[in-house]
């Protein structure tokens, strides 16, 4: 396969490849952020059992 | 049956049974949704009319289909919680919103980037890409009506009658393109006695569909269970579980 095709896609090369980086960005934030939901309400569960 | 119903649905249960199947779900979600990525990019053949600016569907279509599953799955739990006033219903709702969220606005962004070069417009007032928009909304507004209240039991009931009121549209993006004229071309999917779509352009999509099924999974095991830590900050479970 031409890597060069490859990426250039036809021509559309910027509509596909913002839509499939846009995409993986979305996806890669929204599952920073349910981490960070867990992660968060843990620590401070921790910190509350901590102190009684 | 209830038994088990109501040990499933206390928030010590259902916290630990959602710790255990998260990384069920993360695991095969990363593993579908790079197959699909290559398989859609790569081995699927141009269209004949689009060229490779139809491999955008891959992204596309799958977005917008849990955009609204995950609506449905949201009122449905703002429903149980509302009848049988279920914490953990409420909870699955509010944990729902925002992944759905990231999921519509992902739906209207590339089938804006889709639109330009082959409708040769980024955004037109149509019947389907105006009640997309409306679900943006509805989520956007479900998130700021649950923050606007300090009182769990009220934000949860007011949050969910705006989430059942709203699954009204779910119907309507879906059947916009039947009932209205629309630059929105039909499903070309769901029409199962014969999907006007070639077999091999159909497998990535189907597995794509599947993996972000399964990423949705992992991301609400995730945050219920963080909306679970947040509910039961004085329960004496707590510390027994750790």
């Amino acid at each position: 396969m031409d890597l060069n095709e490859f990426f250039r896609m036809g021509g559309y090369a910027g509509y596909v490849w913002t839509s499939y980086g846009l995409t993986a960005l979305v996806l890669l934030l929204n599952w920073l952020a349910a981490r960070r939901c867990e992660a968060r309400e843990q620590e401070s569960a921790r910190r509350r059992s901590s102190t009684d | 049956m209830w038994l088990w119903f109501h040990k499933l649905a206390s928030p010590p249960h259902a916290y630990r049974v959602l710790g255990k199947l998260a990384p069920w779900f993360g695991w095969p979600a990363l593993g579908l949704i790079l197959l699909a990525t290559w398989w859609g990019l790569v081995k699927a053949p141009a269209d004949y009319q689009q060229g490779d600016a139809f491999r955008i569907l891959y992204v596309h279509a799958p977005t917008a289909w849990m955009s609204m599953f995950i609506y449905v799955v949201m009122a449905i739990a703002a429903a149980v919680g509302l009848i049988w006033r279920i914490k953990l219903a409420h909870a699955a709702a509010a944990a729902a919103a925002p992944i759905g969220a990231s999921f519509t606005f992902l739906a209207l962004a590339t089938g804006s980037i889709w639109g330009k070069p082959m409708w040769g417009t980024w955004w037109v007032w149509d019947a389907r890409l105006t009640s997309e928009l409306i679900l943006l909304f509805l989520y956007l507004g479900y998130m700021a009506l649950r923050s606007s209240f300090d009182d769990p039991q009220r934000a949860d009931r007011a949050s969910a009658v705006l989430a059942i009121v709203g699954v009204i549209n779910v119907p309507i993006i879906h059947y916009s393109v039947e009932w209205w004229t629309t630059l929105h071309q039909p499903a070309s999917v769901t029409k199962f006695d014969k999907p006007s779509i070639a077999i091999e352009m159909l497998y990535p999509l189907f597995i794509m569909i599947v993996g972000l099924q399964l990423y949705f999974g992992w991301a609400i095991s995730r945050r219920l269970r963080g909306e679970i830590l947040r509910r039961e900050r004085n329960a004496s479970w707590l510390k027994e579980a750790r």
